[in-house]
């Protein structure tokens, strides 16, 4: 029974991960807008849990607060506001894009079985938990300070930009 | 039985005993509601349905069972299935990670009263709160009603907005803890009442109160379901048992707010006053729970006066106070603990 406990976490990834997979190809196979941004949030909350299989629950929630629960928010109310209808293509180009999709997908393919074959695969630091504090002590330690400061001024900058174009004239 | 066989059972105990207790509570709250508001507006309410109407909720599920399905022309049929479905899920999701008591003794094993104690708890609510809107923007988009996507569409913008208060009201807690963890934020309040972190942090818990408010769509924050302009706003179309879900799911939210806010602000299942029993008696932690149920409860209760005093809000003022006024405060807060904190140099 405790074996088989213990083995439900490997499980678990092998099914959130094709999950995964599969809404990943309905994102980039769909032809309505809507149904790409619901696979995507399908696929971002995948990666979460797989997250929190790895031991690092703090990115796993990040993940679902920042992607998720934020960003394709935004995503799916422009598609909705804007009322995106579904993709058509004529005939010709379809068969263009069709071809260089192919030849994309071997070469991606093929760089990532050499990268594979290249790597060599150390072995994961066991029973090693990212909790908040050890997040925390990195990002606020020497190494990250200056540049985890500098990204939250990158942000902010971005934010000003933001609302500066996003202001009528009046 | 081993240690995770035990843990295991414990848990699958704890969740089917925790969604029995909220299924009670919501139908409970559902007559409790409607008769508090008829007392305040001078009313009876429904008393006929047994004694003081205490079936009436009884009646209400079987009627809703009993009632057909709808379902709009050119509605998008599997997000229309799946709309009530996710709106449920994130919110009995979300209550997992709430301890309600002292961890009890049973069977000579420790069991803490809480499904899941989260390092990140608190991030771990914030995240499903943010899953959760997404049950709403489906509701509304996919029954193919001008009025549902409306709703819809209004409720994000709002549930959106009050989230960046809500979190920001969370900062202040977890700075003077120093932990996500709730069972932390918990115990940091124990001993007498004065330390409970409404009194320390009392800005951010009217910051919290109000934008959960606003959270879970209550008066004076109703607008998603306006019925003067969007007839019942995401959910116009949905009916019998969808409806019901729906519905269920706006109750369990206001309930997790009402819990969580208990344990981050009130205490939780401390009693406030030293001299008061509120560890375990014969290994049970029934006084922890009976404060706990209390605090809960008169928050709940605090939701139903509301509503019973405020009118509704414009959508513009509801924005306008939202950004202008709630946000700044709940930053206010944050600088100021921060400030203290550095000040004492802890």
């Amino acid at each position: 029974m405790d074996a088989a406990i213990a083995h439900s976490g490997v499980l678990l990834f092998y099914a959130t991960a094709a999950l995964a997979l599969v809404a990943g190809l309905v994102v980039i196979g769909q032809r309505s807008a809507s149904y790409s941004a619901f696979a995507l949030i399908v696929v971002l909350c995948c990666l979460s849990v797989i997250y929190g299989l790895l031991g690092s629950p703090f990115i796993a929630v990040l993940q679902i607060v920042v992607y998720a629960g934020a960003i394709m928010v935004l995503f799916l109310f422009v598609i909705m506001l804007l009322n995106v209808q579904r993709e058509a293509h004529p005939r010709g180009e379809r068969l263009a894009l069709k071809l260089s999709a192919a030849l994309l997908a071997v070469l991606v393919g093929a760089e990532i079985a050499t990268a594979l074959h290249r790597a060599a695969v150390p072995a994961g630091p066991v029973g090693y938990e990212a909790s908040v504090r050890s997040v925390a002590q990195q990002l606020f330690s020497v190494h990250f300070l200056y540049v985890f400061e500098a990204t939250s001024v990158l942000i902010l900058a971005a934010l000003v930009g933001a609302v500066a174009l996003a202001k009528k004239e009046p | 039985v081993s240690n995770l066989e035990f843990e295991l059972v414990a848990a699958v105990v704890k969740m089917l005993v925790l969604i029995g207790v909220l299924l009670a509570v919501f139908s409970g709250m559902t007559l409790v509601e409607r008769r508090v508001l008829a007392f305040m507006q001078f009313r009876l309410g429904p008393n006929r349905t047994g004694p003081q109407g205490i079936l009436q909720p009884v009646a209400d599920g079987i009627k809703l069972f009993f009632k057909e399905e709808a379902m709009p022309e050119g509605a998008n049929v599997g997000a229309f299935f799946a709309a009530p479905a996710l709106a449920i899920m994130a919110a009995f999701l979300a209550i997992a990670v709430i301890p309600y008591g002292p961890p009890m003794q049973l069977f000579g094993r420790t069991v803490p009263l809480q499904i899941a104690d989260l390092d990140v708890g608190l991030l771990y609510i914030f995240a499903i709160g943010a899953l959760g809107v997404y049950g709403i923007v489906l509701a509304g988009w996919s029954a193919n009603n001008k009025y549902s996507l409306l709703g819809g569409l209004r409720s994000s913008a709002q549930m959106f907005s009050y989230e960046l208060s809500l979190g920001l009201s969370f900062v202040g807690v977890i700075m003077l803890t120093g932990s996500f963890r709730i069972q932390d934020i918990v115990d940091r309040q124990a001993g007498w009442f004065w330390h409970w972190n409404a009194v320390p942090q009392f800005l951010a818990f009217v910051a919290y109160f109000v934008s959960a408010t606003a959270e879970v769509s209550r008066t004076p924050f109703d607008l998603p379901e306006g019925e003067t302009e969007l007839v019942a706003g995401f959910h116009t179309e949905y009916s019998s048992m969808k409806f019901a879900l729906l519905q269920m799911a706006e109750y369990v939210n206001m309930i997790t707010v009402a819990v969580l806010c208990t344990n981050l602000f009130l205490g939780g299942w401390h009693s406030g006053i030293p001299g008061l029993p509120e560890g375990l008696t014969w290994g049970l932690p029934l006084f922890g729970l009976v404060y706990f149920c209390v605090k809960a409860s008169a928050l709940l209760f605090v939701f139903i006066w509301l509503r019973g005093t405020l009118p509704r809000f414009r959508y513009d003022q509801l924005m306008r106070f939202g950004w202008k006024a709630l946000i700044p405060l709940a930053v206010f807060n944050v600088l100021l603990t921060a400030a203290v904190l550095a000040f004492l140099g802890k």
